[in-house]
């Protein structure tokens, strides 16, 4: 179960011709899919395109209906690993993931199943996860289409366009028994457009029937002798025959006059970006008809030298709009040009920065300034010789914080590093590892745990070198999702082997939480399709853990702490690990809000915790904030001249997880706080109790103000 | 070639690309910029626009600072281009969901002079950065106002927030409702009110914030000015008659004192009478008095600044925070009702109270009287014990007669108070700061006052506590060192703000380090 429900968005997966689609990028794609007579689907989440998984994990009866295997794969290289199914039978199948971090699990068996091939239409969806908002580190998956010869397709960013590309994405798949990479950038994932639909299509062989007639070809098998001609086959075959359909299919497009001293060569996804640079430069009209011919490449890889050629007669210089590094496009079409020893000249890096996102300032400046070197005459007077120069922007650095991304209000990870940080205070700093997902946000402020990430669920392995042990033993941090991925066998199975002594923490948080609450294999919803339940402690007993430590309430901050001193001093030879389980907020609120409203109306009994801050208790020291960083716990001015600094204070969105009063009292911080807890619709002995109870405090209460001084704030 | 290219542009720009509406939302995670970004665009389909919508979704959704990102032109038949982000210089409407979002569009050039308008909640969500700091660390928000007064071709703010927590929703709501009340885009309020009732969740809640916000936009309100402190009419005193006459005696005291003074005394006698008791209160008023005519001596009195901040601090220090006020603050009659408020009970719900309270032994100590305290302090053996009786995390029910009780008997031993082993010690402390407060009058009336600040450092309970007085004790003994430089006061100074810049007292020890540097450079 997913952090979103798509039921809406399933039903719009069900129209037909003469409709129109209408919603996000990713959505589209998923039409595609099945528009195309997809007979099998799968990928792991991972922003951009959690939602295509997302939305057909909600979708299994439209699946069902079409005959096609929807597939929540373990990691990216299971789920390229799937694509098997299209190397003998005549199936189209897709999978997606993020990129590069997806490409790079996927690549083991990206590499076998490029060198074999494909017979039927084998597309990989991979949401390029850069520039801005991305989470990963900042690579290409370019490359990786090139070193295992797959085509990459890199539309331009509206919907009717990558639509297409999904369908010629299958079709050049077959035409050249080659798998087919579909490049979307994080904005054209989540750009709200539309696109005419057209009917489903069942696919003509489903996996099912294709079990009941086996196929096999043993000259598609990675070994000797024909992984030596799957090389030579590359090159001879699958290569011409993938040219051959981009240029009878015009994957590549040419717009603009077709005689121009200059002209640019693009990816297809800079395109948008490339019509607002001409547009501010008067050089587009609104629909992108421009005055500077553009050679759009909606085929990344291979490039179709010839078309290149062909765009670059009659032009004096030609500028390669290309985002990211290294200039994998520019060195092509610079060695295509040096081939056919053409005369244009060429321009990119340089005008275009070699690292970042190519964004709307960058490209204006790039192309004007190419421009300006080029073809001066093209551009209007006020671009050429502006009246004033832009106003320079007000530096406010000093006055607007830094806000990272960090744990939300309730997150049950939070106590489990203000736990770690109350260890450290006691036993010193040691070394903590990271890991890929929320928990590493713990190596922000205010917690500053754990000062390295490797990949997904590679937390604890990358901590190795530390396993021998030391004066204070290794921590290293692993999510659930991570555990699932890959953690299980190259870390905790690594440390078993290896005899580490080190210690892991895994969070169990019931989901594959960062990546929008996808439920995995230790997630406690019942799920109809899949298997869930099963625990993480078990498995990690199961590969030869002996210290095992589960805990079942993470907030529960003093049993966290004294656990993990507990595995960081304990004799115990081998590795330590535990296991911290408490549901995702965000997904806790979601599942649980509907159900207590509908109960709160049905008159049923509701309590509804939060936490409060006594104002005059709290000295306003924030020794509570330095372990928290909940986004609740704030501060506000006390209305009262004698005092000189803001106060905790706890705003409407609380959702009383009780973080804030365990650390106050596990770090013996101070008797601020409190938990209020609402209890709706109370039983009549309750109530009765309750009028007791108040009328005894009242009493004291009367009692002791009749012999003292005391104030009212005047109504 | 240029020739060619002259014959090229052959026509001018694209009148329409003026027309084409480029709006970004920032926002924080969470808030809903999502949901308000839709709207925008089913409103703007709904006008016969074509649009486009972005969005940066996944981990920026996780608290961080989120941009969303919309365009819209009128639809004529043909697709026009839209791009997919918004470009410094190339926005005309920009929505900032916090006032600090507000300023970083502004860094970022989303706010263009003579072109852009910008909406913006003046409310402030505090970044960790900001709420981690042992003082205040809260980023300016007046000097993120006035340069978006500046840039901005219209500044349409105030606290949007408010407005959705007033009418049960979040800010998405009430932000729609002030783009509408900008009249930055031409589509009629009912458009906007079909928009959301079209959404189908918390319709109601969210016309309630919308109308309320577009209202305010459209008649460019702005936040009310906030009273001044002290301004808000004083709360009414109450007790016996007895106690009455003695309460009126001591405010006749204050009425007496200059007006600098009097603004802090006032707030300051109230403080230490709820604290204690009448006589508290008096001897309260004898030693702002005393600092009063030390001061008039001294100097030539002028604002009374040294007996202002002696008014200010003297109250503090002599309301410590001890268990007993703790403990008489959660048992009072106001407070249930202004808990049940918070939380928004009503007749038909009940409201449980549970206090998180964990006291240590020397807090323990702190309450015998103080023979028996200083006898047990003494002798780690006993405290040992004590600590292992008494310390640990108590979870108080102050709604139930018994954790009530517990407290309102702790709470009951404010009679004694002045025979405790706390409250010995926190006067011997008080009366060795005033002193050197006042000792330094008649050399350097600036740093006496600034003396008389370092008493802010002392906070919190506990560790914390602890920490606070001896950031309290190394301020102190720096001062020593820069006693009778001319820029001594100035020293003073820094090494409070150093004092409360990081909890562990590292810029406070760098501060003294370079004292150190040059008070004892002569010595060597």
């Amino acid at each position: 179960m997913a952090e979103r429900s798509f039921k809406k968005e399933v039903e719009d997966l069900r129209i037909g011709a003469g409709e129109t689609f209408r919603g996000e990028g990713i959505l589209a794609i998923t039409k595609a899919l099945l528009e195309n007579g997809v007979g099998y689907v799968g990928g792991y989440q991972g922003a951009p395109i959690s939602h295509l998984m997302d939305v057909l994990a909600d979708a299994q009866d439209l699946l069902g209906e079409l005959g096609i295997r929807f597939e929540a794969n373990a990691s990216e290289a299971a789920a390229t690993a799937m694509l098997a199914a299209s190397v003998h039978y005549p199936i189209r199948g897709a999978v997606t993931f993020k990129g590069p971090v997806g490409t790079n699990v996927a690549s083991d068996a990206l590499a076998n199943l490029a060198s074999g091939g494909v017979t039927g239409g084998a597309l990989i969806i991979v949401g390029e996860d850069y520039g801005e908002g991305s989470s990963i580190m900042q690579e290409r998956t370019h490359p990786y289409a090139q070193k295992s010869q797959v085509w990459l397709l890199d539309p331009r960013p509206n919907l009717p366009s990558i639509v297409d590309a999904v369908g010629h994405g299958f079709a050049l798949s077959e035409a050249s028994n080659t798998p087919v990479m579909l490049q979307v950038r994080i904005r054209s994932c989540h750009v709200y457009g539309s696109f005419q639909a057209r009917d489903n299509v069942r696919p003509p062989l489903t996996v099912r029937e294709a079990l009941s007639n086996p196929q096999r070809k043993t000259d598609r098998v990675v070994l000797p002798p024909a992984s030596y001609i799957h090389e030579q086959e590359k090159v001879s075959k699958r290569l011409p025959a993938a040219l051959e359909y981009i240029r009878a299919h015009k994957l590549n497009e040419v717009f603009g006059p077709e005689t121009a001293p200059v002209g640019l060569a693009i990816q297809g996804g800079m395109y948008n970006g490339v019509i607002r640079a001409l547009q501010r430069l008067g050089l587009a009209d609104v629909h992108g008809d421009t005055e500077v011919p553009i050679y759009v490449m909606n085929v990344a890889y291979p490039i179709v030298e010839e078309e290149f050629l062909d765009f670059c007669t009659g032009k004096d210089a030609v500028l390669v709009i290309e985002e990211g590094q290294p200039d994998l496009i520019e060195q092509a079409l610079r060695s295509a040009l040096h081939k056919a020893g053409h005369p244009v000249k060429l321009h990119g890096k340089g005008h275009i920065p070699m690292a970042g996102e190519l964004t709307g300032r960058i490209l204006l400046d790039g192309i004007e300034g190419f421009l300006r070197d080029t073809a001066p005459a093209m551009l209007p007077d006020p671009v050429r010789a502006p009246n004033e120069p832009p106003a320079p922007v007000p530096d406010l650095s000093g006055a607007v914080p830094g806000r990272p991304p960090g744990f939300c209000t309730g997150c049950p990870e939070r106590p489990i590093f203000a736990a770690l940080k109350l260890v450290e205070n006691e036993l010193g700093e040691h070394q903590v590892a990271g890991d890929i997902g929320c928990h590493l946000f713990g190596s922000l402020t205010p917690f500053n745990i754990g000062g390295s990430t490797m990949g997904y669920g590679l937390g604890p392995a990358s901590n190795a070198a530390f396993d021998g042990g030391g004066e204070r033993r290794p921590i290293s941090m692993l999510g659930d999702g991570g555990f699932w991925h890959n953690g299980l066998s190259s870390s905790i199975g690594n440390a078993v082997f290896n005899k580490s002594d080190g210690l892991t923490i895994i969070v169990d948080n019931y989901y594959s939480a960062a990546t929008g609450g996808q439920d995995i294999l230790s997630s406690r919803a019942d799920n109809a399709s899949k298997a869930t339940q099963h625990p993480i402690s078990q498995a990690v007993k199961g590969v030869g853990v002996k210290w095992v430590r589960q805990i079942d309430r993470t907030y529960d901050v003093k049993r966290m702490r004294d656990t993990i001193k507990e595995a960081l001093t304990t004799d115990h030879e081998g590795p330590k690990v535990i296991v911290a389980s408490s549901e995702c907020m965000l997904n806790r609120q979601r599942r649980e809000r509907p159900i207590l409203n509908q109960a709160i109306k049905e008159g049923r009994r509701v309590e509804k915790p939060k936490f409060g801050v006594d104002e005059e208790v709290c000295t306003g020291d924030h020794a509570c904030m330095r372990l928290s960083g909940c986004p609740s716990l704030t501060l506000k001015m006390p209305d009262d001249p004698l005092r000189d600094d803001p106060v905790a204070h706890i705003d409407q969105s609380c959702v009383g997880c009780g973080n804030c009063g365990e650390v106050a009292d596990a770090a013996v911080l101070c008797p601020s706080f409190y938990e209020a807890r609402l209890v709706h619709n109370p039983t009549p002995v309750e109530r009765r109790l309750s009028r007791l109870r108040k009328s005894v405090i009242g009493w004291l209460q009367a009692r002791r103000a009749a012999r003292r001084l005391s104030w009212e704030e005047p109504a | 070639m240029n020739e060619l290219s002259a014959k090229l542009r052959s026509q001018d720009p694209d009148a329409r690309l003026g027309q084409i509406v480029k709006l970004a939302v920032m926002a924080v995670g969470g808030q809903g910029g999502g949901v308000l970004t839709n709207w925008i665009t089913d409103l703007a389909e709904r006008n016969g626009y074509r649009v486009q919508a972005t969005s940066v979704a996944g981990v920026a959704q996780r608290t961080g600072a989120t941009i969303y990102y919309v365009e819209m032109l009128p639809d004529t038949g043909r697709q026009p281009v839209f791009a997919l982000a918004p470009a410094e210089g190339d926005v005309d409407i920009l929505i900032a969901a916090e006032m600090m979002e507000a300023g970083r569009a502004i860094m970022r050039g989303f706010v263009t002079p003579g072109r852009t308008t910008l909406i913006a909640s003046t409310h402030r969500n505090l970044a960790t950065v900001e709420k981690i700091v042992p003082g205040s660390g809260i980023g300016d928000a007046e000097t993120v106002k006035k340069a978006a007064a500046e840039v901005a071709k219209e500044f349409i703010a105030f606290d949007m927030e408010r407005i959705a927590l007033d009418s049960g929703t979040v800010i998405s709501a009430a932000l729609f409702g002030a783009l509408a009340g900008s009249g930055t885009l031409p589509f009629d309020a009912d458009s906007y009110r079909e928009t959301i009732r079209a959404s189908g969740r918390g319709v109601e809640a969210s016309l309630r914030a919308f109308e309320a916000a577009r209202e305010a936009a459209e008649r460019r309100a702005t936040d009310p000015a906030p009273a001044p402190s002290g301004a808000a009419p004083a709360p009414q005193v109450r007790g016996p008659a007895k106690l009455m006459a003695k309460w009126q005696a001591l405010e006749a005291r204050v009425a007496a004192l200059p007006d600098p003074v009097q603004a802090l005394a006032a707030p300051g006698l109230k403080k230490v009478v709820a604290f204690q008791d009448v006589a508290y209160g008096a001897e309260y008023l004898d030693r702002v008095e005393a600092a009063m005519r030390a001061e008039e001596q001294a100097t030539t009195g002028g604002d009374w600044p040294f007996t202002a901040q002696a008014a200010k601090y003297v109250a503090n220090a002599m309301a410590y925070d001890d268990i007993i006020r703790v403990a008489d603050h959660k048992t009072q009659a106001a407070r249930m009702p202004r808990i049940g408020a918070e939380v928004g009970a009503t007749e038909a719900t009940l409201v449980q109270v549970t206090e998180y309270v964990h006291p240590g032994a020397a807090e323990f100590v702190s309450l015998m009287p103080a023979g028996l305290g200083r006898w047990a302090s003494a002798r780690p053996g006993v405290m040992k014990a004590i600590d292992r009786v008494v310390n640990r995390g108590r979870r108080i029910r102050t709604d139930g007669i018994i954790g009530f009780t517990m407290l309102y008997l702790a709470a009951g031993l404010r009679p004694w108070r002045r025979r405790l082993l706390r409250h010995r010690q926190e006067m011997a402390h008080l009366e060795n700061w005033l002193s050197a407060a006042t000792a330094r009058l008649r050399s350097d009336p600036a740093l006496a006052a600034e003396t008389l600040r370092v008493r802010r450092l002392v906070k919190g309970y506990s560790d914390t506590h602890a920490r606070g007085l001896s950031k309290f004790d190394k301020v102190m003994s720096g001062i020593l060192l820069v006693e009778g430089r001319e820029d001594a006061a100035d020293w003073a100074r820094r090494l409070i703000d150093a004092a409360l810049q990081d909890p562990e007292g590292k810029a406070l020890d760098g501060a003294l380090e370079t004292i150190r540097s040059f008070a004892t450079a002569g010595r060597a």
